[in-house]
């Protein structure tokens, strides 16, 4: 892997090389591993090395990006010439203000990101806790499926202001779904310390679920209450932050915040933040720009309180400063939250099915998207454990269904929350730490075979 | 920067040499790719950016075990390092018991394609694209007349050169240039958020083209309609609720081919390797043959070979020739796309359909250009004989379940058809339906001067996750019955 020496070293360079009035100069240096299972056995098994650097050159009001993963002198130089000459021929950017300086990017942040352990795990280690996987599916009739990785990066961001940072983070992370002849389960892990895997218990909850899917009968589609288990609060959450929880869908009018900043959007018990140095999640502690990543509340008691910001968002509204949610140059979407929270409540699941008169226990969904981002209306289906609650119990396992539903409109509703949070992870990058909802209401339009 | 193939060669066939005695079968593939991107928004410059990425893969197989490893760190060091732990990956992948993988036979080959392009995208000046972009951009928004919100205009161009070397004694270069570029209209009214896009979403990398591409989409001609059409959605009327005869713009129906019968035909998908992220399929190979799973207007081929397509090349990245794979013939369900280690588990040969997105993936079955063959309608005559219909144009939303039955699609615009004659613009029309169901509900296709081979250049699959560019090409086609408007 690229050391945290030659890091710095490109670092340096990149910027010495450069004539523009601002320059940054970001690498990302990755070694990630994967293995992959399939039908109880290791189909895929993989290890990637990269290190790629961005530059920007700011030429008075404008900019020029370029990217590239030759780290070589000969290799930096053209990068930064390309990026100049871009920013020469630009008109100016009426709303750029300035690359983040040394003074607003905070302290060093606390080093807790890291986990050797994370980035000495083997292909072996890997296999292992695989095999312990298929082989307890296999004892049960059962099919697995999913994916261990893990991954290293190195992270290093310098800018002609005088910022510098530099970081290394870990990440583990563990998916199974268990499949029987007519129904499956699933359970996912994502820590940074893959020590936290709990890849037993996983597999356990996975065949357990697998077991109470099978022969699932239809319901008819309708208006249901549900019990959202914290994979498929968390899919809905990513699908609002990256829906209306950022800067530039603001200020573009696309997001469902647009006129409704300090009103009511959501039930009163629904509190929403984003917080990159909280270990109870996946710490990232700065962002893509070296702003160190500050908690910022997104909706408190049902109430929407703003959104994140980088620093070219920050400086299209006066007075305002970046949150340190910048990503890398090569995203085009703006600021996003990536390290999302949602606040407890005093309940739980089993709680939840016995206050349930007729409702749906979702345990996923698949394939989440929008219908119309104002309005937050999501279609997706559910999958790998669906099952009808009535009078209380759980009634037995029914077949996937399809949802279409303004989520903010569902989110009004919301009549119980689990007191133990799940991390789940989400764009890649980030996490989701989130408990169990019931909502009163949730519209399912249709339904499929299985 | 200039590729140096005999280098890559050199390091590929020293890579091989090493690793013969220690595997069953390995091979290694050098990637280049130099991508520009570049997009104007209400009046200011989004982005310009230009990459290099380049390195390099190594796939092994032992004792029916992968392994694979990759690196960005050039040099026959490097190159060795990778190959040997590639090796022990493989060593690890066999410690779980159960099917090892074999290959079915292709012929070694030495050859080099190169996809055909008349203008070079890269030799065009900055100076001017942005003009263009820029010119096209105001006219979106004096089409909105105030209410579009967000306009934009971009291009963007991408070429890959890459090697492809095995034990088995094959060596192929190819270079595939890829070009396209697009409008993007947001209209925003109290609570409501409309799209109108040209030529299709935000799809920018449209097929193997050079600028001519560019020329040919006449984004300045175009400009005014996409801005003032993404403000009349404001006001339009909302799709009606129920079952209604649907015509699906060419547009649309890239999106149906892709998601209902390109990723269930993907036989790594059968399989269920793709289980533990994005699903299965409903054409298990019993199907095969027998499942009615479409009208027998339906013909749909999997075409490796059709010029100009985002899924066009002349070998796979196993170095498997590209084909022409009829998948649907007249309506029945006969054929996937295969890899040498998935089509020896049907007792065939591969159909040439593996790719990798870069040197840092190991290849998956990949959609090439999927393709529903022409009918004989005009889009006129679709229309003239639909009594109670809806006409709906560029896809703005897509969900499927996990065995590619049950999906719902949303489109950008819609236009109601009412005794034979097209009425008023719908917004934010969509449509529901089980896969066979509603293939066989197809009673017309439109004809050749209809037929168009359209780009996705974001398909997603597999875990790391890859984006493959694929292709679609197809013509308008109708649907009897199907529920539209869910949810509104």
């Amino acid at each position: 892997m690229t050391t945290k020496e030659r890091i710095l070293d490109v670092l340096e360079k990149g910027l010495r090389f450069s004539g523009a009035d601002q320059t940054e100069v970001l690498v990302m240096a990755e070694d990630i591993y994967l293995t992959r299972y399939a039908t109880n056995y290791i189909h895929q098994n993989t290890a990637e090395s990269n290190a790629e650097f961005y530059v920007r050159a700011v030429l008075g009001q404008k900019i020029g990006m370029s990217v590239t993963n030759a780290i070589d002198d000969e290799s930096l130089r053209r990068a930064v010439r390309t990026a100049e000459d871009i920013a020469r021929v630009q008109p100016d950017l009426a709303d750029f203000q300035s690359l983040p300086d040394k003074t607003e990017v905070g302290d060093d942040p606390p080093a807790c990101a890291f986990a050797a352990a994370t980035a000495a795990f083997t292909a072996e280690e890997r296999a292992g806790a695989v095999g312990r996987v298929t082989a307890l599916a296999a004892e049960n009739g059962y099919e697995a499926a999913g994916a261990f990785g893990t991954a290293t990066a190195r992270v290093g961001v310098a800018n002609s202001l005088g910022v510098r940072r530099f970081g290394e983070l870990t990440r583990a992370n563990f998916s199974v779904i268990v499949m029987g002849d007519t129904g499956s389960g699933f359970a996912e892990g994502i820590a940074l310390d893959v020590g936290k895997i709990d890849v037993g218990g996983m597999a356990a909850t996975a065949v357990g679920k697998c077991r109470e899917a099978q022969n699932p009968t239809a319901v008819e589609p309708g208006d249901y209450e549900v019990i959202l288990e914290p994979p498929a609060v968390a899919d809905l959450i990513r699908s609002l932050a990256f829906l209306g929880m950022g800067a530039r869908s603001l200020q573009e009018g696309r997001s469902f915040m647009c006129g409704r900043i300090g009103q009511k959007v959501t039930g009163e018990n629904l509190t929403v933040w984003d917080d990159g140095q909280d270990p109870a999640g996946l710490p990232l502690p700065f962002d893509f720009e070296g702003v160190l990543r500050q908690k910022v509340v997104l909706i408190e008691n049902g109430v929407a309180k703003g959104v994140v910001y980088d620093s070219y968002g920050a400086g299209r509204e006066p007075g305002r400063k970046s949150t340190g949610h910048a990503l890398p140059p090569r995203f085009r979407f703006g600021a996003v939250p990536l390290n999302l929270f949602v606040k407890t409540g005093d309940s739980s699941v089993p709680e939840m099915i016995k206050a349930t008169k007729r409702g749906i226990l979702v345990t996923r969904f698949h394939y989440t998207n929008p219908l119309h981002p104002v309005l937050t209306t999501l279609t997706g289906m559910t999958r790998d454990g669906t099952f009808l609650v009535e009078d209380g119990k759980v009634k037995g396992p029914v077949k996937n269904m399809r949802f279409t539903n303004s989520i903010l409109e569902a989110l009004s509703g919301i009549e119980a929350i689990g007191a133990q949070t799940f991390t789940c992870p989400v764009f890649g990058l980030g996490s989701v730490t989130t408990p169990a909802l019931k909502l009163r209401k949730f519209s399912f339009t249709g339904a499929t075979e299985h | 920067m200039a590729v140096k193939h005999d280098e890559w060669r050199e390091l590929s066939r020293k890579a091989l040499d090493h690793l013969r005695p220690k595997v069953d079968y390995a091979d290694v593939r050098f990637v280049s790719r130099r991508g520009e991107s570049v997009e104007v928004k209400n009046g200011a410059v989004e982005t310009v950016s230009e990459s290099w990425w380049t390195g390099f893969g190594v796939r092994v197989l032992r004792d029916g075990g992968w392994g694979f490893a990759s690196s960005s760190t050039p040099g026959l060091e490097e190159v060795l390092a990778v190959a040997d732990r590639a090796v022990g990956i493989a060593k690890a992948s066999v410690l779980v018991p159960g099917r090892r993988a074999k290959l079915s036979p292709v012929e070694p080959v030495e050859d080099s394609w190169r996809a055909p392009y008349k203008k070079d995208p890269f030799e065009v000046k900055l100076e001017e694209k942005l003009a263009l972009l820029f010119e096209a951009e105001k006219r979106v928004r004096e089409g909105g007349g105030g209410k579009v919100m967000v306009a934009s205009a971009g291009v963007a161009t991408q070429r890959e050169e890459k090697s492809f070397a095995s034990s088995e004694g094959s060596y192929v270069e190819q270079e595939i240039t890829e070009t396209g570029g697009g409008l993007v209209a947001f209209a925003v009214g109290p609570g409501e958020l409309q799209r109108r896009s040209y030529p299709n979403g935000d799809r920018e990398l449209s097929g193997c083209y050079g600028w001519e591409a560019i020329e040919a989409l006449d984004l300045t001609g175009n400009a005014e309609r996409v801005g003032r059409e993404a403000a009349e959605l404001l006001e339009a009327k909302r799709c009606p609720s129920g079952q209604k005869d649907v015509i699906l713009d060419s547009t649309q129906m890239v999106l149906q081919i892709h998601e209902s019968c390109g990723h269930p035909t993907e036989l790594d998908r059968v399989f269920g390797t793709e289980a533990g992220f994005a699903g299965t399929s409903f054409l298990t190979p019993d199907k095969l043959g027998k499942l009615r799973y479409g009208s027998d207007k339906v013909t749909i081929v999997a075409d490796a070979t059709a010029p100009g397509g985002l899924g066009t090349y002349g070998y796979d990245d196993e170095g498997v020739p590209a084909q022409r794979t009829v998948l649907i013939d007249k309506g029945v369900f006969r054929d996937y796309m295969s890899s040498r280690e998935t089509a020896e588990r049907l007792g065939g040969t591969s159909s040439g359909a593996m790719r990798a997105d870069g040197w840092n993936r190991m290849p998956l079955i990949r959609m090439t250009n999927i393709n529903l063959e022409p009918g004989d309608f005009s889009l006129d005559e679709m229309i003239k004989d639909t009594k109670d219909g809806v006409l709906m144009e560029i896809n703005k939303s897509w969900s499927i379940d996990d065995k590619r039955l049950n999906f719902q699609f949303g489109t950008e615009i819609g236009w109601e058809i009412k005794d034979g004659a097209l009425g008023e613009m719908l917004k934010s029309p969509n449509y529901t339906g089980i896969t066979p169901e509603f293939w066989g509900s197809c009673d017309a296709i439109g004809d050749k001067k209809h037929w168009k081979l359209w780009g996705t250049p974001n398909c997603g699959k597999g875990e790391p996750s890859q984006v493959a560019h694929v292709g679609h090409g197809t013509a308008p086609a109708r649907f009897r019955k199907v529920r539209v408007g869910v949810g509104q």
